[in-house]
């Protein structure tokens, strides 16, 4: 039988869950951080900063986090997706595209009509995945140097 | 970049057969489909044999059909089997100044190009490509319907 998934907003005693959950990057660092970004995006209430889970059967097996964000780098209002996992065991079972699509959904009625997001360029899975969901290269191109 | 003809055609018969899996296709239904040469076709397809993306049916009505997998194969794994992807400065191999910084420079910048093309080519699947398709087929057509 297939498992209901369902998406709703995060809340705090989802953090220790989320943060098994994120792969990427030194996990030492990452509780502190985390913590910062729950109280920014989960709390207050505001349409326009979103921080959602997926839970199937009382587990939370995915998270994905993002907002609107107006003239940065002179681009208009527009929606960035900037966190997203999927536990390595849940995954092809359509639980990124469940919670890629809602976040979507809110981030329309929060009035924005373009969705970005930035992924590692080694990072196959992820950029596979919203590859999947119709994103493409976009107009804005990130460079980088090394400072000594 | 332009593609060499082995890796558009392989393009091609490797998605045309995956769009659907069951159906089997010969060389001569590929070929009159895209307007391509069946000669050169065919030796694509001997590749694509060996590399496991298709299979060769025989007996009447025969013909090849789709044996990979349309969610984990990229445009890149289709094209690796024709060409490399690398940029070439067509530096004459008897030029002294091979080592010149300016044309190490270009061959950086030249670099970091193909870099940015394989990376949009490695995370594109068979899935994705076509699922692409269809929704451009749709808008197009419904973009007619829409027409008085």
């Amino acid at each position: 039988m297939k498992e209901q998934i369902s998406i709703r907003n995060a809340v705090p005693s989802d953090l220790d869950a989320i943060i098994a959950l994120d792969e990427v990057g030194p996990k030492e660092e990452k509780p502190a951080y985390w913590r910062g970004i729950f109280d920014h995006y989960a709390k207050g209430g505001k349409k326009d900063r979103l921080f959602l889970v997926a839970e199937t059967g009382g587990e939370v097996v995915g998270f994905i986090s993002g907002e609107v964000r107006a003239w940065e780098f002179g681009s208009p209002p527009c929606g960035w997706v900037f966190a997203m996992g999927v536990s390595p065991m849940r995954r092809e079972m359509g639980i990124g595209q469940r919670m890629f699509e809602e976040i979507c959904k809110r981030l329309k009625q929060a009035g924005v009509t373009t969705v970005r997001t930035m992924v590692d360029r080694d990072n196959k899975v992820t950029l596979s995945f919203f590859r999947s969901q119709g994103l493409r290269t976009g107009r804005y191109i990130e460079l980088e140097k090394e400072i000594y | 970049m332009k593609l060499n003809k082995g890796s558009l055609f392989a393009l091609f018969a490797v998605l045309e057969l995956a769009s659907d899996s069951a159906r089997q296709l010969s060389t001569t239904d590929i070929a009159e489909k895209y307007g391509i040469s069946t000669h050169h076709l065919a030796k694509v397809m001997r590749n694509l044999v060996h590399a496991g993306l298709v299979q060769a049916v025989r007996g009447v009505g025969g013909g090849y059909r789709f044996a990979g997998n349309v969610s984990r194969t990229t445009l890149l794994d289709v094209i690796a089997l024709f060409e490399t992807l690398e940029s070439e400065l067509d530096v004459p191999n008897h030029w002294s100044h091979a080592g010149d910084p300016i044309v190490a420079e270009l061959r950086s910048i030249t670099k970091e190009i193909d870099n940015l093309t394989k990376a949009v080519l490695d995370t594109i699947t068979l899935e994705t490509a076509l699922k692409s398709t269809r929704r451009s087929t749709e808008a197009a057509a419904g973009a007619a319907g829409d027409k008085p």
